[in-house]
């Protein structure tokens, strides 16, 4: 088994499933020669020539719908946006027809597209190419958000994407894309999307977690008894491994680098609170970014969620 | 260095049947008697539907419904030129396309009434569901358009919209990229010249619109959107030019909104009498008329017959919409994903 990195795994995916599917066809902004800004799909247009591996003009909105028309056809289109933050002039395209196709032909049409967008902050990048915005895509029914922490499970997980009958948010982490290697397997192994990830046992506190943060988190909880569940996807979440994991310890922190007020984390408590409040010993504490825009990177380590600020949370809980 | 010119362009208008029923016989479409009269009926379809529509609407029996009425040359002459292979991505305001295609008319009522199996495509028709979101239907068919040419697929794409979607930006994202790979799209505006209350002059300073396609690297041509024989005739050049690798083609029929943008609308606050009576003389259908009679085939009696039988067809349509059964609500989830989480599937139990 190869040592690879998450860039290298999701390469290593888009270019296994494109042999296998002639309907898996990429498009986006500079991913053909260029191989991507982070060289994610670099090689796929020498390999695949240029029918498959579209460099399309700079044009979000048309990306993310042309991978709309090309996906009702009954191709596999894979669009990339360059950075999560020049998602938002695609937003319509995503919220009010990819999510809503197959409800609004009621079942005659189908959209079966990924649209992969690097995410997450600490790059050092110009603004808005460091936004953490997922809350936004989840409360769309229609559209699965799906988040990678590592090599392995990004392979699995857009595997899985590519496959699915719906359209997928492929969020990549730009923090974790070649802070580590881990084994992936060559062969083909798919991760059951809405599933999440067990990534620590423990019996003390449950702490949740995903894409940048989960790295963050296994860090900060190393002397604590804490379980850690790697989300994974967002949409739909695994609702049953959080309560089981709440109903064993009792106790839930919540880390996201994403801004507190309507962050992803105000749903899994809610959910938390609504079905296992009779286990909990402490209330549910959430460990995120202010409520402010992301800042620079001057300020991002006063933005990002810290190892100590993961700490302090979980040593209010454990007063409980 | 003196300036240099890098640039000029012009702009074509057909127009093949006059107001008076007159036609270019070098431009008329070699059509049988039987083919006009079936172009013919496929408008006064197209009109009596939209009647009906108001009237159900008024009565309470339809939702907010947008009437077609003036634009049947525009959707009639261009869905004529059309094969059920093709596929079609509609805006909100074609029901006569729809028709002319063969759309169940009782589906389309359906729709209009508030129930979304209205919008199921029958399997032959490759026809978007209504796109409310105005111009955003414009990438989706040039998506269709790079898998048609990925498959090598002997078919085109059309996409319809408005005047006001021009000013969108996917009106000009999906112009760009059909521009720059160059593929077999036919886009058909609407120009009924009144987006709600705006005017097209409120909307854009270009002479016409169809000039906007030469800045995307094709062409443009404005249509008399009223005469049905122009229409169809640069649909179909339009769409053999697509099929044959030619690339994509703009064409703005330059038509009026007779009536009201919907039905909850009062076009009466923001535009003339005047103006209306001046577009009600240049109607689509009396012009046709006024042809086939010179013809000899149209007579006031012949047209009564035909208005009658057609109107026997909706009356069914009516009828048979009204007789479906209202939506369980297990509709509401069962084409949301193709399989639902499990706390979807637990909502749906209620």
């Amino acid at each position: 088994m190869a040592q690879l990195n998450m860039v290298q795994a999701i390469n290593q995916a888009l270019g296994d499933e494109m042999a296998r599917d002639d309907r898996v066809v990429l498009l986006g902004e500079d991913v053909g020669r260029d191989g991507g800004v982070f060289r994610v799909t670099e090689g796929l247009l020498e390999r695949f020539g240029s029918e498959r591996v579209l460099d399309t003009p700079l044009s979000e909105s048309g990306i993310v719908g042309a991978a709309i028309g090309m996906a009702a056809y009954g191709l596999r289109p894979v669009a990339e946006v360059q950075f999560m933050g020049f998602t938002y002039s695609a937003f319509e395209q995503l919220i009010a027809h990819a999510a809503r196709l197959r409800s609004r032909s009621r079942g005659r049409f189908s959209c079966p597209l990924v649209v992969r967008t690097p995410y997450g902050g600490g790059i050092r990048a110009p603004e808005l190419h460091e936004e953490s915005t997922e809350a936004l895509f989840c409360q769309s029914p229609g559209l699965k958000v799906v988040v990678p922490s590592g090599p392995y499970n990004a392979k699995g997980l857009l595997l899985a994407a590519l496959r699915d009958p719906d359209p997928v948010l492929y969020l990549e982490p730009t923090r974790l894309y070649r802070m580590f290697r881990e084994e992936v397997p060559e062969s083909d192994y798919t991760l059951e999307l809405g599933k999440a990830r067990l990534a620590r046992e423990g019996s003390a506190v449950t702490v949740i977690a995903w894409g940048s943060m989960l790295e963050r988190v296994l860090k900060a909880v190393a002397d604590y008894d804490a379980e850690v569940i790697d989300l994974l996807t967002l949409n739909p979440f695994d609702v049953e491994a959080v309560l089981a994991s709440a109903g064993k310890t009792g106790r839930v922190v919540i880390v996201h680098e994403g801004a507190r007020t309507g962050g992803f984390g105000a749903e899994i408590a809610a959910t938390v609170a609504e079905e296992a409040m009779l286990f909990l010993r402490a209330p549910v504490l959430r460990v995120t970014a202010p409520d402010v825009p992301v800042p620079l990177a001057k300020l991002m380590d006063r933005y990002l969620p810290t190892s100590e600020q993961i700490k302090a949370a979980l040593d209010q809980v454990l007063q409980y | 260095m003196p300036e240099e010119i890098l640039a000029s362009f012009t702009v074509k208008r057909l127009s093949i049947l006059d107001e008076n029923g007159k036609v270019d016989a070098d431009l008329m479409p070699p059509f049988s008697d039987a083919e006009i009269g079936r172009m013919y009926e496929a408008m006064v379809l197209a009109r009596t539907f939209d009647e009906r529509a108001v009237a159900l609407q008024r009565e309470g029996r339809l939702g907010t419904y947008p009437p077609i009425r003036g634009q049947e040359a525009a959707q009639v002459g261009s869905a004529l030129a059309l094969s059920p292979a093709e596929w079609i991505f509609p805006s909100f305001r074609e029901m006569g396309v729809h028709l002319t295609l063969g759309y169940p008319a009782a589906q389309l009522l359906q729709y209009w009434t508030g129930d979304e199996r209205g919008q199921k495509a029958p399997e032959r028709l490759n026809i978007f569901p209504f796109c409310v979101a105005v111009a955003s239907q414009i990438p989706h068919a040039v998506g269709a358009a790079l898998a048609v040419r990925y498959r090598r697929d002997p078919v085109a794409v059309v996409a319809y919209f408005g005047d006001g979607a021009t000013s969108k930006g996917d009106f000009h994202e999906g112009f760009n990229m059909a521009g720059v790979f160059r593929l077999p799209l036919v886009f058909i505006c609407q120009n009924n010249q009144w987006a709600i209350s705006i005017p097209l002059k409120g909307q854009t300073a270009s002479a016409t619109l169809a000039q906007k396609a030469i800045s995307y690297g094709f062409e443009g041509v404005q249509v008399d959107g009223n005469d049905p024989f122009a229409v169809y005739r640069a649909t179909r050049q339009a769409l053999e030019k697509a099929r044959s690798g030619g690339g994509p083609t703009f064409i703005e029929c330059l038509t009026y909104r007779m009536a009201d943008h919907t039905t909850a609308d009062d076009a009466g606050r923001y535009r003339s009498a005047e103006e209306v009576a001046h577009w009600r003389a240049r109607d689509p259908i009396l012009r046709l008329e006024r042809f086939m009679a010179q013809r000899g085939l149209w007579s006031e009696q012949a047209g009564l017959e035909i208005k009658n039988r057609l109107t026997g067809i909706i009356d069914a349509a009516v009828r048979e919409m009204e007789a479906i059964p209202p939506p369980a609500a297990a509709e509401l989830f069962d084409t949301t994903v193709a399989r639902l989480s499990p706390r979807q599937t637990a909502q749906r139990k209620g």
